[in-house]
């Protein structure tokens, strides 16, 4: 279908019924129940989810096919979102040429970092990303401030002079709010309940935009995996000077690789944008670069799936996980006699909660250290290990090629 | 001519402590070839050596003061550290005075612990690896260690300040025949760069004057042949890795007068020496330090109030802007050598 094989149509139509009953399947305990507080239904961490999975997918088309540890994601993320502000600002409150006009500005901006960048490989890329990163990143809170509205950032006002309000039902000023982001004339907040049973589901316009983006995005990634263009990028990575003497340029390639990463992660930032109309500098600053490194690892480089898994897996913990504190831990601890509950709770403590980050850093550094593939990698591990008695009698008197 | 003498003043502290952690990564990466992103969070745990030490040298008792009343009338409650019990007040208030400098005794066999702790425990595993794996893996260590120290102390600054007789500046203008005020630096700074060069010294009187420092030369060099002989250069090289970590831990000790230490200051100076180490070369000792001092001086000069009204946000960017147009011109750094790195 769609110009994919089998076992590609099956991942993909699996992720489109992901995303399509993600706030039903994510919302898996009662409302008012004790474990409610796990639910992650609600629409502004659906929407991180789906964002910073395009952000990670994009990131493991460089990082993933060809290699390249790149440490200045973030830098395109930002300009996505300025440019993506400014589209609202300027334009139509309507979120579509936001998208696009991020999409293309993040693009023009990687062609500059990625023709500089990829002179050099290795340390010295990863290097030189972080610098440009930084640099935009510093630019962006002092010198830019015109543009990016400085330490204070950017956000729609009532007086943004929109040429074409109307554009596509784009919502206008006439009431004396400050129009949200919207398309086809619904809001990006717009959301219908569902309530059945003990259970609230709560589907949002917004989530399912960025939704339909995702998925376009995941189509197109399975797609550059599995294309010529793709086969050239796990070359390079493979072996660049084996490359080079059969006759063929990298850096085309490459370059091209780079630019449609950086695509990526404008298009996440002109969504987060219009998600939310705000944008801060701090957004390209190298630990939101070094965020997107740590989804895509802890998901399974190299992999179609595992960057969106752990983007998923790290925004949980980020707004879940922090949000447990002491009282809640006493409270579930409570049926364990007191001395045990207590030990148990400062034990724990430390992890959860503020202590977020440790855990991420620990899970983090364990998958380096015993699962590289990530978590896509230990998934298939389990399957293996639970399939294989079954072929081991099969297979059996069967000789394996040598490798 | 004061103001440029100025800057290169205000750059030389900076500098130094940019030349100290690029001098202690390029030893690992020298050494054990190894790129460790978790080296400014041993600069970090330096400096919190200096903050637990502080702590430890200020813990009190309550001893009851019967001269003095507080506003009720009753007895004042007063606070005692243990030291002045036992060396008496006025030598026990010059050792809480001088905890900063007392820190590096303390520093330095703690940071040569974890040093070797982290290469045995972790980044031994690690040596057969790709370069991004040990970038990875140290920056997931650095993320863990900057989380436990923040568990501990808190996310806030916590002020360290240098010892009283180093508080204040320093005329050097009317030492060298300007006016006075024309050029004032704090006492502290001078404390800090002279330091530095003391430690840079150190090592590398170490690296070239002891039997230990030779083996450790020629095992950089040619690490297979040295092994042949018959010696065991792995356990020299996790001892440098100690030692590299010890250079971090002491720059971050005396660095904290000039910014008081707080958890995530390790990351802030990590990109910036790693923009450092790779300006310098990759595995060149000189190089490190020749890039931290050049680098920090630029930083100081970029700063004037003459260069940013011509080239508004320049002092932001300079150091990376710096880095860019060297690696591009020469790829291998100031001083790097041929065969480091290449791929």
């Amino acid at each position: 279908m769609l110009g994919l094989n089998k076992s590609d149509t099956r991942l993909l139509l699996i992720v489109v019924a992901l995303v399509a009953a993600a706030p039903i399947i994510l919302n898996p305990f009662p409302e008012g129940s004790g474990l409610a507080q796990f639910n992650a239904g609600y629409p502004d961490l659906m929407q991180r989810f789906v964002i910073f999975g395009i952000f990670a997918i994009g990131f493991n088309i460089l990082f993933g096919l060809t290699g390249y540890l790149s440490f200045g994601h973030a830098a395109f993320l930002g300009a996505g979102s300025y440019a993506g502000m400014w589209m609202m600002k300027l334009l139509s409150i309507n979120v579509i040429p936001a998208i696009i006009f991020s999409t293309l500005i993040a693009g023009v901006i990687s062609v500059l970092i990625g023709f500089i960048s990829l002179r050099r490989s290795g340390i010295y890329f990863s290097i030189l990303t972080l610098a440009f990163a930084q640099m935009a990143f510093s630019l962006a809170a002092s010198v830019l401030t015109p543009i990016t509205g400085g330490e204070t950032g950017l956000q729609t006002n009532l007086n943004d002079p929109r040429i074409f309000p109307e554009f596509l039902g784009g919502g206008s000023s006439i009431d004396g709010n400050i129009p949200k982001p919207s398309l086809f004339g619904i809001e990006m907040t717009a959301s219908y309940q569902l309530p059945i049973g003990g259970w609230e589901w709560t589907f949002n316009w917004g989530y399912y935009i960025c939704g339909v983006v995702m998925i376009l995005a995941f189509y197109m990634a399975i797609r550059i995996f599995r294309s010529p263009f793709g086969l050239m990028l796990k070359a390079v990575k493979s072996n660049q000077q084996r490359m080079n003497y059969t006759g063929l340029n990298a850096r085309p390639y490459m370059l091209a690789c780079f630019v449609i990463s950086g695509m990526y992660a404008g298009l996440a930032g002109g969504l987060m944008a219009a998600m939310d109309p705000q944008v801060g500098a701090e957004r390209m600053q190298w630990t939101a670069s070094g965020e997107v490194v740590l989804m895509t690892i802890l998901g399974g480089v190299g992999t179609l799936i595992g960057p969106v898994l752990g983007a998923g897996l790290i925004k949980y913990f980020e707004n879940i996980f922090s949000k447990i504190n002491s009282n809640l831990l006493h409270e579930w601890f409570a049926f364990l006699p007191d001395g045990l509950e207590d030990f148990l709770v400062t034990i724990i403590y430390p992890f959860i909660g503020k202590g977020w980050h440790l855990t991420l850093g620990l899970m983090f550094m364990a998958v380096i250290i015993f699962l590289p593939g990530g978590l896509v990698e230990g998934g298939k591990r389990i399957s293996r290990a639970i399939r294989r008695p079954k072929e081991a009698t099969a297979a059996d008197g069967k000789t394996n090629p040598a490798e | 001519m004061d103001q440029i003498i100025l800057q290169i003043l205000n750059g030389l502290d900076k500098g130094s402590a940019y030349a100290l952690i690029a001098l202690g990564l390029t030893l690992i990466f020298g050494t054990l070839g190894v790129v460790n992103f978790a080296h400014g969070a041993l600069f970090m745990l330096g400096a919190f050596c200096t903050v637990t030490l502080s702590r430890i040298l200020t813990l009190s008792h309550t001893v009851i003061d019967e001269s003095r009343k507080d506003f009720l009338g009753n007895p004042l409650k007063v606070d005692v550290p243990y030291v002045y019990d036992w060396f008496g007040e006025s030598t026990g208030a010059a050792i809480i005075d001088w905890a900063v400098p007392l820190s590096i005794i303390f520093a330095i066999p703690v940071m040569i612990a974890i040093g070797v702790a982290m290469e045995r425990g972790l980044v031994k595993h690690f040596y057969k690896r790709p370069h991004a794996d040990q970038i990875l893996v140290t920056f997931g260590l650095a993320i863990v260690l900057q989380e436990i120290i923040k568990y501990y102390f808190g996310a806030n600054q916590i002020p360290a300040p240098a010892p009283e007789a180093f508080i204040g500046s320093f005329d050097f203008g009317a030492l060298i025949g300007f006016d006075a005020g024309a050029i004032i630096y704090p006492y502290w700074r001078i404390v800090y760069f002279c330091f530095a060069m003391i430690l840079i010294g150190a090592v590398f009187a170490f690296l070239q004057f002891t039997t230990f420092g030779m083996v450790v030369r020629a095992g950089m060099a040619d690490r297979e042949t040295v092994q042949l002989l018959g010696i065991n250069i792995d356990r020299r090289f996790t001892l440098m890795f100690g030692i590299a970590a010890a250079v971090a831990g002491l720059a971050g000790v005396m660095y904290t007068p000039i910014n008081s230490p707080n958890y995530h200051m390790g990351m802030d100076f990590l990109v910036i020496s790693f923009v450092v180490v790779v300006v310098g070369g990759m595995g060149s000792l000189p190089g490190a330090v020749l890039a931290g001092f050049v680098l920090g001086i630029l930083e100081s000069f970029a700063s004037m109030r003459q260069v940013i009204e011509f080239l508004p946000g320049i002092n932001q960017v300079v150091i990376y802007l710096a880095a860019i147009v060297i690696l591009l011109t020469r790829p291998r750094g100031l001083m790097g050598r041929k065969g480091v790195m290449e791929d």
